[in-house]
């Protein structure tokens, strides 16, 4: 693809560095083919449904749809439903996972290996298959339609022990060993020292759990009958899906508005979302 | 760790006692994780296996032991086979394009491109967004007459077509949506290793005159080799896994065309209440997905070790 390169290029100036135009308009066409459906949805969503399929300049703008959908179902509750659960799983998934993580990282003791590959086991056979199973604990604990049951299989993270525990093994001993010289507990050590040296991971972990479980639809939807306990996926879905008197501007507005939270924090922290994404995947 | 263990056979008793004491510091901290990973995963795992062996409790009467029967409906269930061929068609389609796009995505964004934090924006997007939500935009997408699809399909004077209404276009249409989902996710760690790659290949690469296209398969392909093999874990899972468009476009329609395992798990399970034979169907999910991560482990991790 690239013409015949100089046998002495000047430095900087590498002709692998420079795509071709070729690639240039490849890499734009399929850039926006990307963006098309969502560009879509944007413009039936600030129109009025008169233009929702036509495109013209000049169509007058409206907030009307987001306002009609907000009416039309209780979203106010499952955008509630949806913050509780995220920040409960987070908070929880952060306290068991640090433990768990020290425990492997820096503890000796009989059954650890044993323990470890149980714990790698969830890496493969996620909650999201087990819902049968799952279904029926939550109904023996008498917890369905509850936010808790949402959350319960997923608060132990097999994927954020593993990765704290990486992380930990990483920090020097010295400086565990220098605190404990101090006097430090076991509690204080880990709190003082490893926690605050692990931080870049612990914003990694929270991006990618919060979108996940933002995003997480079919637990939810078989776990929750109610307004009650209904995240913002399931309380679309239903919305959307139940109403055919809707029309297209006013889903495609609650569409929006159910991804906002996370597309907004995505535009303003996109550096940090992408090494966060980058950083959990690779072990 | 062995330096652990050389001071404990120096000091003795004391250090004897002070070892259980951490062990039940440590089995301390590890307990509430542990007990949750035992209740929610494993022992789900254990029951859904024995549970595919009893009839599904109808009110007051209990599930008995009917050995292989569930197995044997499983095997009889035309549905059931219908979801496997769609399922390896689905992983099979989503899994080259997703990895193929997300490896070009990388290639060009990594590179001095015109526009290139727009371009990875782009990219990126559709990740971070509910599947449950892009679902309703793409079903727009399809929609016959209105969709935007139809529209440009006209503009070139092809005749209507219902897309997700024809059992010959619904799965590829459900394929396309998973494809456009996954390939900016997996972009990013393509991007992350071609970043970590030594700047002196490029430029001993065009000092010798190598072209673009050598260079990366003598070069970039093999080194990128690690990556490659996660995503494709990672792709075949979620190829088994990704079922949440399929609620929005097709229920599986029409006539089962687009029926996935999982998706016919949750409608034998939660639709029919079937749960003995849905637990039959978990158990084939579980397998094909743990036999994925012992390929991973047994195959395929011993022969990528380039760096």
């Amino acid at each position: 693809m690239s013409a015949i390169t100089p046998k002495v290029p000047p430095p900087q100036h590498l002709a692998y560095n420079e795509p071709g135009w070729l690639d240039t308009i490849a890499a734009w066409v399929l850039a926006l083919l990307w963006l098309l459906p969502l560009a879509y949805a944007v413009w039936t969503a600030f129109h009025p449904a008169e233009y929702s399929t036509r495109f013209e300049l000049l169509a007058p703008l409206t907030l009307d749809n987001f306002r009609n959908a907000w009416a039309a179902a209780p979203f106010a509750r499952y955008f509630l439903n949806t913050t509780l659960l995220v920040t409960m799983i987070l908070c929880v998934q952060l306290v068991l996972s640090t433990l768990a993580a020290y425990s492997f990282a820096r503890y000796e003791f009989r059954g650890k290996n044993i323990a470890f590959s149980l714990v790698l086991v969830q890496l493969m056979i996620m909650p999201d298959i087990l819902l049968v199973e799952n279904y029926k604990t939550m109904s023996q604990l008498g917890l369905v339609d509850t936010l808790l049951a949402i959350g319960l299989p997923y608060f132990a993270s097999a994927f954020a022990i593993f990765l704290l525990r990486q992380t930990f093994m990483g920090i020097p001993k010295e400086l565990d060993e220098a605190a404990r010289v101090e006097g430090a507990s076991d509690m204080q050590v880990l709190w003082r020292v490893y926690v605050p040296l692990a931080r870049p991971v612990y914003t990694a972990f929270a991006l990618v759990s919060v979108s996940f479980h933002w995003n997480n639809f079919l637990w939810p939807l078989i776990i929750t009958n109610s307004v009650d306990a209904r995240p913002l996926t399931v309380g679309l879905q239903i919305f959307s899906s139940t109403d055919q008197g809707v029309d297209w501007s006013i889903i495609t507005a609650a569409t929006l508005m159910t991804s906002a939270p996370l597309l907004i924090a995505f535009l303003l922290f996109q550096r940090q979302f992408v090494q966060s994404f980058m950083r959990a995947g690779i072990k | 760790m062995k330096r652990t263990r050389e001071a404990d056979s120096l000091t003795g008793r004391a250090v004897t006692n002070h070892q259980s004491r951490a062990a039940i510091h440590a089995w301390l901290f590890l307990l509430p994780a542990m007990v949750l990973l035992l209740s929610f995963t494993h022992l789900p795992t254990v029951a859904t296996l024995v549970d595919s062996f009893f009839s599904t409790p109808k009110g007051s009467r209990p599930a008995v032991w009917v050995g292989i029967e569930n197995y044997r409906t499983m095997a009889e269930d035309p549905v059931f086979w219908k979801s496997v061929t769609n399922n390896l068609w689905f992983a099979g389609a989503t899994i080259p394009l997703s990895i193929g796009l997300a490896l070009a995505m990388a290639l060009w964004v990594n590179e001095r491109i015109t526009g290139r934090a727009f371009l990875r924006m782009a990219y990126f997007t559709p990740t971070v967004l509910p599947m449950i939500a892009v679902a309703n935009i793409w079903l727009f997408f399809y929609t016959p007459q209105y969709g935007l699809l139809e529209q440009l399909t006209s503009l070139v004077g092809l005749p209507s077509h219902n897309w997700l209404g024809d059992h010959r276009t619904a799965l590829a249409c459900v394929t396309l949506v998973a494809v456009w989902k996954e390939a900016g996710f997996f972009m990013i760690f393509y991007l992350a290793a071609l970043q970590t790659l030594n700047p002196s290949l490029h430029e001993a690469a065009a000092i010798e005159g190598a072209s673009r296209w050598y260079f990366f398969k003598r070069v970039q392909w093999p080194l990128l080799m690690p990556t490659t093999i996660f995503v494709l874990v990672n792709a075949v899972i979620n190829g088994f896994r990704m079922v949440d468009h399929i609620f929005v476009l097709t229920r599986g329609g029409p006539d089962n065309a687009s029926t996935l395992l999982l998706y016919h798990l949750y409608e034998v399970g939660f639709k029919f209440w079937d749960t003995a034979y849905a637990s039959a169907i978990t158990v084939v999910l579980v397998a094909v997905l743990t036999s994925v991560a012992l390929v991973q482990f047994f195959l395929l991790d011993k022969r990528t070790h380039y760096k």
